[in-house]
């Protein structure tokens, strides 16, 4: 059954997966929809390339029901393989072939017609940037750099043109430059692929992806556009102020009974007082903050809101995983 | 079909640009010349090519299970088996088309022994029937061997260990069958007759064609393959 126009392109329902005692995924649910690029961020042993691997039929789940294109990846395997493009986190080639011959047998395995196959080779290579240098395309997998390896692999998945494209880590092992183009080259496939990506760094799939899903441990941990994410995860706004013009605490007292704030914390920098101030809900307290001080003549050198990062929040997940896996190990 | 001849396309011309494969194929030349010339190509003796098959069975046992221990055990070492098995494709075509593709390898590797014959012929005619016939017993004694290699291969990820597995079992389907007939016991001997691979393969050899030794070895090599196509699938369950 092909996917209607409203239902998702990639519909994940409470997947499990145990590795005989080792629990990887742990009833996670969520769906994809046509067009998107949806970033799989998650700390080392999360479960990412387990779950990549259910979604294209590589590994059975223990439980729970993932479709791909509105085709069950268990039951419908093979129609699942025609429309995904998989390039799994290691690039994985034949060493002793050459880039034209791997492509060309990749081309035929995805059953395009021996005609054509000569012109679906030569389109990735363009696109993935194999054409040059010259000799490219006659080179032996084996003693390509990681980086041209890495373009094999994507060109490899983009051979039969499928409407899901599946991408472990498409980025590890590449120069910054190559990121940079990798990326948009990405970016400039969600007109015709939906696409879903792995990746360590917040900040690279930020930059690329129109959602994330946040997943540690094997659960999801939080999900939605980076946007959204940053305002569930940083909660209320935070505000530095260093001022002068009266004691410590005097100052946080001031501040502190404004309507807007909430928690104050102290702090001496020299002969000026820092103050922290969490905001009450989602209240911006700055100004109310300058008009208290120009009232009591305080002299003001700092009044910033923090903007706490998606990052810091991350961060702090993989700490708390890393430390949590320690402990297990202990 | 088709997929299944791509896959053994792209496995022999594996084989043709592997050093590995061009070592065994050198030894079990080496090894079949120098028994040829150490005990048939003696000017005088009656042209015999017997032993020659003979030998070239036995060397087979161990020269085979080397030349297949990569063909799955190596996919998922390196994890090719991942873009492999997310492509269109059953275990069935892979694992046949593997089949194939070495099946290739080993006949052009059994062509090259046609130089001894060449050389033979120089002192005395040898029987056309008798040649056919042999080298139709090597084909179906390689298939048999090459499908215990697939069904070793596809069993760990380790190329030393299915090669060892594979050369074990090869070995055993040769020696025991004669080991039991020598007791001599009724009815264990006439049984571990029709199941003995080199019965079989002195048949050939003899230029005699038996129809139980192409059903054995059809048959044999067919379940080897079967059971490889299985052990692939599962993988994923493991
Ligand atoms: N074949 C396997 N057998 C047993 N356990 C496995 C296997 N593959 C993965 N695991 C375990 O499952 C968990 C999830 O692994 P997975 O590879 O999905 O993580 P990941 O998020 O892709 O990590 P990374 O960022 O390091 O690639 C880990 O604890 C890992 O040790
Ligand atoms: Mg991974």
């Amino acid at each position: 059954m092909p996917p209607t126009n409203g239902s998702p392109m990639i519909d994940v329902k409470n997947l499990t997966k145990w590795y005989g005692p080792v629990l990887a995924v742990d009833d996670i649910s969520f769906h994809v929809d046509r067009g998107q690029i949806v970033g799989f961020l998650g700390p080392n042993g999360a479960g990412k390339s387990t779950t990549l691997r259910i979604l294209t039929s590589f590994l059975p789940a223990t439980g729970g029901k993932a479709t791909v294109a509105g085709f069950d990846v268990l039951a419908e395997s093979m129609e699942v393989r025609r429309r995904i493009g998989y390039m799994p986190e290691s690039v994985p080639l034949y060493g002793e072939m050459r880039v034209r011959e791997y492509l060309t047998y990749r081309a035929a395995l995805r059953e395009i017609p021996r005609r054509e196959r000569r012109a679906a080779v030569d389109r990735v290579a363009q696109r993935c940037w194999l054409s040059e240098p010259e000799d490219m395309m006659r080179r032996r997998l084996d003693q390509l750099s990681r980086g041209y390896k890495q373009r094999v692999g994507l060109a490899d998945v983009l051979l039969h043109n499928p409407p899901v494209l599946i991408l472990d880590e498409p980025t590890i092992g590449l120069d910054p430059a190559q990121i940079r183009a990798m990326r948009d080259l990405i970016t400039g496939l969600a007109a015709e692929h939906t696409v879903i990506l792995s990746s360590h760094i917040l900040a690279e799939v930020e930059q690329t992806c129109s959602h994330l899903i946040i997943i540690a441990g094997g659960r999801i941990v939080a999900a939605g556009t980076s946007g959204e994410l940053r305002q569930r995860v940083i909660g209320p706004n935070r505000i530095i102020t260093e001022m002068k013009g009266a004691e410590p605490n005097v100052l946080a007292a001031d501040v502190g009974g404004l309507d807007s704030v909430g928690d104050v914390q102290v702090q001496r920098a020299g002969n000026w007082t820092r103050l922290m101030i969490a905001a009450n809900d989602d209240s911006d307290p700055r100004s109310a903050i300058f008009q208290l001080a120009a009232k009591k003549d305080y002299t003001i050198r700092e009044l910033r809101r923090e903007v706490a990062s998606l990052e810091d929040f991350f961060v702090q997940i993989t700490y708390e995983q890393n430390t949590q896996t320690t402990d297990q190990s202990a | 079909m088709r997929k299944t001849l791509i896959i053994a396309r792209r496995e022999l011309a594996a084989y043709f640009v592997s050093p590995m494969a061009y070592v065994i194929g050198g030894l079990f030349l080496l090894a079949s010349a120098l028994w040829f010339f150490h005990s048939i190509f003696i000017p005088g003796r009656q042209a015999s090519l017997r032993p020659l098959f003979e030998a070239m069975a036995y060397i087979l046992t161990f020269a085979l299970p080397l030349l297949t221990m990569r063909l799955v055990a190596d996919e998922v070492h390196t994890g090719t088996v991942e873009t492999l098995m997310t492509a269109p494709i059953t275990e069935a075509h892979v694992i046949v088309g593997k089949f194939l593709g070495v099946m290739g390898f080993y006949l052009a590797l059994l062509a090259t022994t046609l130089v001894l014959l060449v050389l033979m012929a120089i002192y005395g005619q040898p029987d056309t029937g008798v040649v056919t016939m042999g080298y139709l017993g090597m084909v179906l004694v390689g298939a048999l061997f090459v499908s215990v290699g697939l069904f070793a291969s596809a069993m760990t990820s380790y190329q030393l260990v299915a090669a060892i597995v594979a050369a074990g079992i090869c070995a055993a389907m040769v020696l025991l069958p004669q080991a039991v007939i020598a007791t001599g016991l009724a009815p264990w001997d006439r049984l571990a007759s029709r199941l003995s691979v080199m019965m079989y393969v002195k048949d050939t050899a003899r230029g005699v064609f038996d129809t139980r030794g192409v059903i054995f070895f059809v048959t044999t090599s067919a379940v080897f393959l079967y059971l490889s196509i299985k052990t692939m699938e599962s993988r994923r369950w493991r």
